[in-house]
């Protein structure tokens, strides 16, 4: 059984990390079964995510949006909601970065920036105000209406993309490209003012708004009113009525917010890496969120570790599908699915064994 | 002399710090009821567990009817004839009656069989027994007196040879608890052996043959119930003489605080729960309401409490109308002074996942002592939560404990500490103490009365008639959502009350307010 809060490295650290190593098993076993050597595959793989500034950047940058993706879920898990829609509001909030940048371009730089990255999170959190409503005040499921958002958000993008937003002249669906003043520096470029040299990749400024947004939303769980009222209506909504917290509209705020992060995964791909709004440019990012969540058990450090992991994962997937050509894109999806059941699915599956052993070593009794 | 349906022998299990049974050891002879006894948290419902399986002992064996049992999970309990009633309600809430007691019985892919056996199993024991229970009824939607008769159904009906009740009586009626224990005598003259867990201890003379008295995790003595009393079990539990009667002076009422007039309230399907009551509370009274769970206490609480709008009626604070339910909602009357102890404290006292210290501030958590501005401030809350558990005695003072892990009594106090400590004007208390200790019902009951003596308004509801009669100013006796009728308590006795909670009136003359 269990007992009081375990210390942080170990409910977001070990355990982890032990599902993880378990997937790993698992995913080496099929690597064998197709005739490679799984020890020389995982080397390729950490090498090719870590081995280099080069492998490095890109594992960052995928990092930052599933840092941003796996918060937004996070925040509503705390309400005891499901936010499935991070890709369709992430969507939106390219499009408010868009829609900022693109009419407001005579602004300088250090006004039209801000207000890029405030669109982004505005339109992500107003893309998951209806769900939220609906919710909170009707009961309709916002599983159900999430996805149904995330459908919607697509069509309208390309809508809009081959239509009223398209770069005048241009066979693509984009936009035209932003003002330099409303893009994020990329990482190499802000080590150059540093006198630094570092191999440019699409890693940009908004890597830190992420490690921010992480520091924001411990500080809102766990050190604000806010957040205590978040969590009384995820953990026990009777008991919030009984305190005067109105769950509907703690709902609602909850899912503003986790709405908003959810936008900001846009700085990163449209203002940091793009300059310019595409389609599809989530690339699956909002559902990885989901998984990154699970592994990290809702607590924002283990969301940036699970966030790094599937990094790596996407990184260093690509330089392996790249060395081994019997290795498929659709293998590294398997590995991917193994990470995704072992460390989200199945993430209780060691969790009391751990605790019992930690419980040996210090004479502790934790909950995991 | 046939071998005892239960040998527990040196049970030892540690949860972390907390040393929960220190080499128990525990003999129950068949056909038997034997009560057990402890303070909060001496470690009772965890040796319980530990028979049916939920706990692994650390060191210790178990032997069924001689037979040594290895008991790892509940199925194994249930296998080995050990049932279980529990502290805390373990009951699906969306599900019918007859579908909570066909759980683990559903024969086979189809349910409608196992469902008419089970109907026709719960009927003959319902009727055998007396126990009033609809099996098409929700359970989310009973009361908390019948959930309990479910469970006890529930064990029932699988059919247990060896049952263990973990306080069964704490929300049941005097004439409800009669009946319980002509049933627990029943079964027990069939040969069925029954462990009782409960606090109350005129029960235990009344039902049991041996008492077992454990005190901090040790078992400090096995007594024939004919050769011992009371005071004299108290003291084994507590290890000092412990004041069994409640001491109050004469009550001195002031200026009305709380004006109820011809309040109704309708549950969602429209039905009338409360039914144009209409009373006063003054400064420096205790009025109570006795009653059978489930006639209306519930709603008249939460109602004043804000968290219900009513359907007709007013009520007045401090002769200020209330818009109870709407502009004033639970937030904005604390502030006028009200304070309200749920009569359920795990669905709505507490949050049971959370740290001790966070439950200790749950409708508290915007005051301005615990932080600045937005923020919540952990190291006051956890200061504010230890000076709480000092002053209510909670064990472990540990205010990073799960609430969760707090046993039954302990986790009362917390909701106790929480609403009596912030002084209040007019304090709403439901069942002070359910499932609390003897030593800790004497504080509670000095702390209410302290309440009044500073001339408070406390309006007290519980199901526990003793309690009620000798808390209370003026009682007033609830029964179909309807005031049936008001008295002194020097001026009644049981029968009369009986009469009352049944609903009969009586031409007594109403005592003035
Ligand atoms: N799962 C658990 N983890 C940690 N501590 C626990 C756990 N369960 C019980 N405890 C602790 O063990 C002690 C014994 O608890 P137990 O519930 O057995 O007491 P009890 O005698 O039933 O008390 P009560 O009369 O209040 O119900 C308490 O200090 C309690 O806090
Ligand atoms: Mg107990």
């Amino acid at each position: 059984m269990s007992a009081r809060t375990a210390p942080v490295w170990l409910t977001a650290g070990v355990v982890p990390l032990v599902n993880v190593a378990v997937a790993f098993l698992a995913a080496g076993l099929v690597v064998a079964l197709i005739g490679e050597n799984p020890v020389e595959a995982l080397q390729i793989m950490l090498r090719g995510a870590l081995g280099s500034q080069y492998g490095l950047g890109y594992t960052l940058y995928y990092t930052t949006s599933f840092i941003f993706t796996g918060l937004a879920v996070a925040v509503a898990f705390h309400a005891g909601h499901f936010n499935i829609g991070g890709e369709g509001q992430a969507l939106m909030g390219g499009l408010g970065a868009a829609l900022v940048a693109l009419s407001l371009p005579f602004l300088p730089w250090p006004l039209l920036l801000p207000l890029c990255v405030l669109g982004a999170a505005a339109a992500g959190a107003a893309w998951v105000f209806i769900p939220a409503y609906l919710q909170a005040c009707r009961g309709s499921h916002i599983v159900i209406t999430t996805i149904m958002f995330n459908f919607l958000a697509a069509t309208l993008l390309v809508y809009l993309l081959v239509g009223p937003m398209k770069m005048a002249g241009s066979m693509a669906p984009e936009t035209a490209k932003f003002v330099p003043g409303a893009t994020l520096p990329l990482m190499n470029q802000m080590a150059a003012w540093f006198g630094l040299t570092i191999t440019r990749t699409p890693l940009n400024l908004s890597f830190i708004f992420a490690i921010l947004a992480a520091i924001f939303v411990w500080v809102l769980i766990w050190r604000t009113r806010l957040g205590y009222a978040i969590r009384t209506v995820g953990a026990n909504p009777d008991a919030a009525v009984y305190a005067g917290i109105s769950p509907a509209r703690i709902t609602v705020i909850a899912l503003l917010i986790s709405g908003g992060l959810a936008g900001l995964m846009a700085t990163n791909e449209i203002l940091g890496v793009q300059g310019r709004l595409i389609n599809e440019f989530t690339a699956g990012a909002g559902f990885v969120g989901i998984a990154v969540a699970l592994m990290g058990r809702g607590h924002p450090f283990g969301i940036v570790l699970a966030a790094l992991l599937f990094g790596v994962l996407y990184q260093g997937g690509a330089e392996l599908a790249f060395d081994k050509p019997k290795i498929t894109r659709e293998m590294i999806i398997v590995i991917q699915g193994f990470v995704i059941l072992f460390a989200g699915a199945l993430e209780m599956m060691f969790a009391d064994r751990i605790a019992a052993l930690y419980a040996r070593l210090t004479g502790k009794l934790v909950a995991v | 002399m046939p071998a005892p349906a239960i040998q527990m022998t040196g049970i030892d299990k540690r949860f972390g710090a907390v040393h929960a049974n220190k080499a128990v050891s525990l003999t129950v002879e068949k056909g038997t009821v034997h009560g057990l006894i402890g303070e909060n948290g001496a470690g009772k419902s965890t040796l319980m567990s530990i028979l049916y399986g939920f706990y692994a002992a650390d060191s210790g064996t178990i032997a069924i009817n001689g037979k040594p049992s290895l008991i790892r999970n509940p199925a194994d309990a249930i296998h080995s004839g050990i049932g279980m009633v529990h502290q805390h309600f373990m009951l699906v809430e969306t599900f019918t009656v007859v579908e909570n007691v066909m759980l683990g019985a559903e024969g086979g892919v189809f349910t409608a069989k196992g469902a008419a056996a089970v109907r026709a199993k719960l009927q003959a024991l319902s009727y055998a027994y007396g126990m009033d229970v609809n099996p098409d009824a929700v359970v989310s939607e009973l009361a908390v007196g019948e959930l309990q008769r479910v469970e006890i159904l529930k064990a029932l009906v699988k059919g247990a040879d060896i049952l263990i009740l973990d306080e069964p009586t704490a929300v049941l009626t005097p004439s409800e608890v009669e009946k319980l224990f002509v049933l627990l005598r029943r079964l027990a003259g069939e040969g069925k052996t029954i462990i009782i867990v409960t606090h109350k201890l005129k029960e235990i003379i009344t039902v049991t043959d041996r008492v077992s008295v454990m005190r901090r995790g040790e078992m400090v003595g096995t007594v024939e119930t004919s050769n011992t009393s009371p005071a004299d079990l108290a003291e084994l539990m507590v290890g000092r003489r412990v004041v069994l009667t409640v001491e109050k002076g004469p009550a001195n009422p002031q200026a009305v605080v709380l004006d109820v007039k011809d309040l109704t309230v309708r549950d969602a399907r429209g039905t009338i729960r409360l039914d144009h009551a209409t009373f006063q509370v003054r400064a420096g009274e205790i009025v109570g309401i006795a009653g059978v769970s489930g006639n209306g206490q519930s709603e008249l609480l939460e109602t004043i409490a804000g968290i219900r709008k009513p359907a007709g009626g007013t009520v007045s604070l401090n002769g200020a109308l209330l818009d109870c339910g709407g502009s004033d909602d639970p937030t904005a009357l604390r502030a006028k002074g009200l304070r309200h102890v749920p009569e359920d404290r795990h669905r709505m006292g507490l949050v049971k996942p959370f740290e001790a210290a966070e439950s200790a501030i749950l409708g508290c958590s915007d005051e301005p002592g615990f932080g600045a501005g937005p923020f919540l401030d952990r190291d006051a809350v956890l200061a504010d939560c230890v000076r709480k558990m000092e002053a209510f005695d909670v064990r472990p003072a540990d205010p990073t404990l799960r609430t969760a892990l707090f046993s039954g009594g302990n986790q009362q106090k917390i909701v106790l500490a929480r609403e009596i400590e912030r002084d209040p004007k007019l304090l709403l208390i439901g069942q002070p103490t359910r499932g609390v200790d003897i030593g800790a019902i004497e504080f509670i009951h000095k702390r209410i009365i302290g309440l009044r003596d500073a001339g408070k308004a406390v309006l007290l509801v519980s199901t526990e008639l003793d309690e009620v009669l000798a808390l209370s100013d003026r009682v007033l006796v609830m029964c179909g959502g309807k005031i049936t009728g008001e008295r002194r308590p020097e001026d009644t006795n049981e029968q009369d009350m009986g009469l009352l909670m049944a609903g009969v009136s009586s031409d007594a003359p109403k005592v003035a307010a």
